[in-house]
């Protein structure tokens, strides 16, 4: 009994690498489809994976604690047929109105790097099991909180943006161009806030998926403004992967000293 | 019994502009494919801007059995875009169910809903088709309008569209 629910703490641990430990792979969600017509019995499915490339699904599965999907009034929608297999993660979204869908996964979670017997050691966990996981004995603890926030968007008919408000915590994307209107050689514009406020120099990693049958990566960096905004023409059809962080001294857990807040995007944008 | 007759007078002053008409021909092309579907089809006048000055007919599968015909609207992605979103389908006047190969003939004259408040320009005609496991393909014709004299225009579409013509009268 002991050895199976290691094994499953043990895998549950193991499952949360990709989406915290961004820099090795990267964390995205692919919806079946973005812009939608009609009415009545419609859905998306969306794989959430972790790989070096995208959109394939062939690392680790993204865990589904932390989704939240927003209806177009606003309200949570629940999602359906929820499983995370080896290499993904897989969820329906029901579209039962028309307009904007947000779909995210968000975690808020505590790293550490401490050493024990003067060997370097690792956790990651709650706040609140951290004073009891770490042992006293500890020494050169360094703990940062990482918060993460992995979207994507759905739009039946209209597009509106009752949706797209911003939480106000970490790192976040306010459209100024909508996310469900994006077409190849067109520029579009987006806005990155901290906590609500603008985010500004902030480097923006932007990759077209497909990347298996391509021999460069072809990502480009933008840089946000003043205000936070930055701006890219889409040069082709595609499925693109977005990503920023941010590193600063704002965590709100008192445990951690340094905050990472990190957000990263799935767009589609259509051919013209 | 004024306003009467100032409604008569109205009528009048707008009767020279009602007889303007414009007749596009429309070829659905013949295709040899293993498996063949109607195409979508959406017809209307742009702006300069590329914004929608006029919705002139929409053709897709009205009478689907399990009433999802407005499933596939969007794979008219332009007209989507920038009309069908926002529109409410079926829609009286503009929308009717798809036409088998062949050339049809969609006539719309000045009094039209589509036309009747549109002000004097050059527009684009923009016809979009879009097939089920085929392809997606847009045509467009620059038009006048009201039309200033007869004018007839035609352009070729490669894939999913036939020779489309369009006529202007006065």
């Amino acid at each position: 009994m002991k050895t199976i629910f290691r094994a499953a703490a043990a895998a549950a641990l193991a499952g949360l690498v990709p989406l915290s430990a961004a820099q090795a792979h990267k964390a995205w969600l692919l919806p079946s489809s973005t812009v939608l017509s009609g009415k009545g019995d419609l859905a998306v499915t969306v794989d959430a994976a972790a790989s070096n490339d995208l959109f394939y699904f062939d690392h680790r599965p993204i865990p589904l604690q932390g989704l939240v999907v927003t209806a177009p009034g606003g309200a949570a929608v629940t999602p359906e047929n929820t499983n995370t297999g080896k290499y993904r993660s897989t969820f329906d979204v029901p579209l039962k109105d028309p307009g904007t869908y947000r779909i995210a996964l968000v975690t808020d979670s505590l790293f550490a790097r401490y050493k024990e017997n003067g060997e370097q050691k690792r956790w990651r966990g709650k706040a609140e099991n951290l004073a009891k996981e770490i042992p006293a004995t500890a020494t050169d603890v360094v703990v940062t909180q990482a918060q993460r926030r992995l979207e994507t968007f759905v739009s039946v008919g209209n597009p509106d943006e009752a949706a797209l408000k911003p939480a106000g915590a970490g790192l976040e994307l306010v459209p100024v161009t909508h996310p469900n209107d994006l077409v190849a050689n067109e520029e579009a514009e987006f806005k990155l806030v901290i906590d609500g406020k603008p985010a500004a120099g902030v480097k923006v990693e932007i990759v077209r998926g497909g990347i298996r049958y391509r021999n460069q990566l072809g990502d480009t960096t933008v840089t946000s403004d003043a205000n936070g905004a930055f701006k890219y023409k889409w040069p082709e059809a595609g499925m693109y992967w977005l990503e920023a962080s941010v590193t600063d001294d704002k965590a709100t857990a008192n445990e951690a000293k340094e905050r990472r807040a990190t957000y990263s995007a799935t767009f589609e944008v259509m051919p013209e | 019994m004024r306003i009467l007759l100032s409604f008569g007078l109205t009528g009048l002053v707008a009767a020279p502009a009602l007889a303007a008409e414009m007749e596009i021909s429309i070829e659905v092309p013949k295709l040899d494919v293993s498996e063949y579907h109607r195409p979508y089809v959406a017809v209307w006048l742009e702006k300069p801007d590329q914004s929608v000055a006029a919705n002139l007919a929409v053709w897709y599968d009205v009478a689907n059995a399990k009433k999802e015909g407005d499933k596939w609207l969007k794979d008219l992605r332009q007209w989507w875009r920038r009309a069908g979103r926002s529109l409410a389908v079926p829609a009286d006047g503009l929308t009717s169910a798809t036409r088998a190969p062949g050339s049809h003939v969609v006539k719309i004259d000045a009094a039209h809903a589509a036309l009747k408040d549109l002000a004097p320009g050059e527009y684009q005609l923009i016809v979009e088709a879009a097939r089920e496991v085929g392809g997606r393909e847009v045509v467009r014709i620059p038009v006048q309008w009201p039309p200033a004299k007869g004018t007839a225009l035609n352009a070729k579409g490669e894939h999913e569209l036939g020779t489309v013509a369009v006529n202007v009268t006065p």
